[in-house]
This record gives C-alpha cells, structure tokens and sequence, in this order.
C-alpha cells in the first residue's frame, strides 16, 4: 500500500470513549497516518477528520453528552469529513425513534439498530465494492444496523442482499459493518484518499 | 470451528472495550444499568455476593427471567452457566444470549471438564487466575477471557493478582527463543500454538477482561490501568448505597482510567460502596477463583 507524502500532515480523530476505537487507530497506522483520541471538546480542534467507532449506541451517546463532546462535535461535522462504522453509522444517521440514542442527522437516513437480531446472527461475509477496491473485501457484521427512508441524496458504495451496507454523502462515509477488525485498509485508505483530502 | 466464526465471536468483545458489562437480576436493574451507559448487561438470578451468603447450588437462571431482561434493554444480553454444563449453555445458546460466562461464580458442573465451546456458535466468556488458565480456555473456543477475581467480595486484591500474573506470564513468554517455546507449554500445560502465539505477539488472542471484586470507580481505573480493556461489575453496583450514581461513575472513569483529575471528580459523593470481604473471611473451600482449572 502506498503511503502518500499528504498522509503527513494529517491527523484522523478517533472518538475514544468506548468501543472499537484501538482498531480505528491502528488500521490508520498501518497506512502510515496519525490518529488522535478524541475525547473532550478540546481533541476537536487538533484533527483533520474524525471517526466514529463501533460500540454501543446508548453508551456512546451518554458519554458524548456528559463530556460535553455531543454540541461541539455536531458543529465540526457540519465541515469535518467523518467515518462512522456500526454504532458511528447509527449515530450520524437521522434521529431514531429512541431516546437511548442521540443522532447527528448528517447523512440522510434512519437506521434500525440491531436489525439482523442477536449475536447469534452477526456473520462474515465478502463484499464486492467495485467503486473503491478491486477486490473483494471481507466485512465482519456485529449485531448490525440496516437502514431505511434512504434519500438519493446518499450513494451506495456496497449492498448485501438487498440492503446498502456501505455509504457516502459528501464528506459523510458509514458502513453498517467493521473494516476496522480486518487486515485490509483498504475503505479507511478510501476515506482518506477520496474524502478527507479532497475536502481540503 | 472456521476462523471467520471465531472472527465474528471476538469482534463482539471488541465491541464492548472500553465499557462496563454490569450484574443484573430483574428488568428494572437492567435499565438501570443500560441507562448508566453499560455497554451490556449479565442477567443472573442472584448476585454473587447474595449467591455467597445463600449458599446452595447455584444454577443458571429462569429463561423467563432472561428473556424478560432481553426485552427491557437493547445493549447485549450475557448470561452464566456452570462449569462444564453444556446442555445449560445449550438452553442459553436456544434463547439467543449474546455471551455465554462459563463462570465459576455459579457451582460447577464437572470438575474435569470445561465446555468445549468450539460447539457453540455463541460466543464464550472464560475466567482466568493466570495465563496457562486463560491459553486453555481459548483452545477450549472461549472468545473472550476475563480476570477470575474473588466475585461478590467486593475486594479487588484477586483480580489484580490474576492481572498481574497474566502480564508478566506473557513478558516472560516473550523473552523465549523458538526453541525454548514446547517447554513452556509443557510446564505450564496450555496449547502449544497458543504459547507460540502469545510469546510472538505479547497478547492473548482474545480480549481481556477483567472481574471479580470490582466496586470502585477507582478499581475500575486500576484494572484498566494494569491491563484490563472492559470491566465486569457484579456486586459492586446494586450492593451499593447509591446504584445509580455508582453504575455512572464506573462507566465513565472506564473512559477516564488514565486522567486522576477526572476520576476524582467522578468519585466524588457517590455514597458508600459495598461493604466488601477480606479474603481472611472467607474459608479456602468456599473460594470461587479455585473452581475450574
């Protein structure tokens, strides 16, 4: 993979109050880019873009807003290019009916949170994203969401069955599954590539 | 068992890091704990400290129970089985369950055996007093390992010496040579490929967790301090004086591990914690870290 020499003055926010987030930052490492914990209002100002890991809905939204991370951040990601994977992905989405969790509508649909059902239904699977890779890529769902109500304004990079699993509206990324637990870089090298320093 | 099951069976455990998986006995203590922000709930029909006192055969709960507890939250939903009792992790497994704990807190099953969880397509969660504990464990299919703890004692002195033992066992493996790598398996009688695996990496191939005498924001920072990437909380919350307050500060300063200046503010009035047990109390036969093996 080819480390490009833009990649050093990057710096890609990780939310970092609970969930998958380690895996975020190391997958960043691996194409060579800086990654931040963020985790109060202040990381904010220190980073290009951010992501928002896998984990769980309610906790996450609980912690953003007793940090006092939730208004800022849904200031910056009016411009900051963002990642949101699984509980990120649910999170960025319109609000759902459910006032455990808190959204950020900016990508315009409405998620439904475990919508395969339990654990015993989370999966492996391979996925053709023929915009992005040209191989396939091996997603890891984890009691995952699906979405509805989803407007053109949003474009569907990759679909399981019938269901878009992997999307993009402008500077808004969200997959419903877990690049960040395979080896393969690949769609964080997407975000970084066609999102974060396009936007620049 | 195919690797992409296992995959799956972890990736649900790297999920929670970073989080508090919290004891729970009705619904209304489950959305207690889910509004507390924990990332998941064990449903159980008695804590481990009321389990201690009772005394008794200690089972895997009412289905009713669970599911009834399934139905307040939306986090994921754990569950205990005893040591080596299969058709209870099967009857767990029938209910959807999210994690199944082979836990030591219930009274064991077979004094042999461990489940082999390679059966399940349900993920497992094993305790571990050390690292040849926890290497068994995962080749038996366990996904996830958990510090053994002295549960319902409220006293953390156990799982940090089982955290201790962990790390340092792994620092040690990663001094070996290749050569010197079948020996050690032999002593310390875990799966060979696994001690390969952990003397080349420094981790154990699954999360690590850690439980069994949690009750403190402040606990929760030394064990993720000294290791721990989740923490479980059986007694500590709803033996509290506090149970709101407490399950709260725990799962911010699971956050906030690393910042004092944080937890002192997130320690601050949460009335009493549970009022705990030295382990001189307790008589050597009724130790749960030493079922299982």
């Amino acid at each position: 993979m080819d480390v490009r020499p833009e990649y050093d003055d990057l710096t890609i926010g990780v939310v970092a109050l609970q969930g998958s987030f380690a895996k975020h930052a190391f997958s960043m490492g691996k194409l060579g880019i800086k990654s931040r914990a963020v985790r109060e209002p202040e990381d904010l100002k220190l980073i290009d873009a951010l992501i928002l890991p896998g984990g769980e809905s309610t906790t996450m939204t609980l912690l953003l807003e007793e940090e006092g991370l939730w208004e800022p951040m849904n200031e910056v990601l009016e411009t900051m290019p963002v990642f949101g994977t699984c509980a990120g992905a649910i999170l960025l989405g319109q609000q759902i009916d459910d006032e455990r969790v808190r959204c950020f509508n900016k990508i315009d649909y409405i998620a439904e949170r475990n919508a395969y059902g339990r654990q015993i239904e989370s999966f492996k699977t391979s996925l053709i994203i023929p915009t992005m890779l040209d191989h396939d890529f091996h997603a890891i769902f984890i009691r995952a969401p699906k979405f509805r109500e989803i407007k053109p304004s949003v474009q569907s990079l990759a679909v399981f069955g019938a269901d878009p699993v992997l999307m993009r509206q402008d500077n808004v990324l969200v997959a419903s599954f877990h690049p960040e637990l395979t080896e393969d870089p690949g769609i964080h090298k997407y975000f970084v590539d066609e999102i974060v320093l396009n936007s620049r | 068992m195919t690797k992409e099951l296992f995959e799956v069976k972890t990736g649900l455990a790297e999920m929670l890091k970073g989080g508090v998986i919290m004891d729970v006995t009705t619904p209304e203590q489950a959305k207690i704990a889910e509004q507390a922000g924990a990332v998941a709930v064990m449903a159980l029909e008695r804590i481990p400290a009321d389990i201690r006192r009772d005394g008794g055969i200690a089972r895997a709960s009412d289905p009713k129970m669970i599911k009834e507890i399934q139905k307040a939250v939306s986090i994921p939903v754990m569950a205990k089985c005893r040591i080596g009792h299969f058709a209870e992790a099967q009857i767990l497994e029938a209910l959807e369950i999210d994690y199944i704990d082979e836990s030591e807190v219930l009274t064991p099953a077979d004094e042999a055996n461990h489940i082999w969880k390679h059966d399940f397509k349900t993920p497992f969660v094993c305790g571990a007093t050390n690292l040849a504990e926890a290497l068994r464990r995962i080749g038996e299919g366990a996904a996830l390992i958990r510090t053994k703890g002295e549960p319902g004692t409220g006293n953390i002195v156990e799982a940090v010496r089982h955290m201790r033992t962990i790390t340092t066992e792994m620092a040690n493996l990663s001094i070996l040579k290749t050569d010197q790598l079948m020996a050690a398996a032999k002593n310390m009688g875990a799966p060979f490929h696994l001690v390969a695996q952990v003397a080349a990496t420094g981790k154990l191939p699954v999360p690590n967790f850690s439980a069994g005498g949690i009750a403190t924001p402040a606990d929760a920072s030394l064990m993720m301090q000294l290791g721990a990437e989740t923490i479980f909380v059986g007694s500590g919350i709803f033996k509290s004086e506090d149970s709101e307050a407490m399950a709260k500060a725990i799962v911010q300063a699971a956050t906030f591990y690393d910042k004092p200046d944080k937890l002192a503010e997130i320690s601050e009035g949460l009335g009493k914690a549970m009022k705990g047990l030295d382990m001189i109390e307790i008589n050597p036969e009724d130790r749960m870290q030493d079922r299982g093996w």
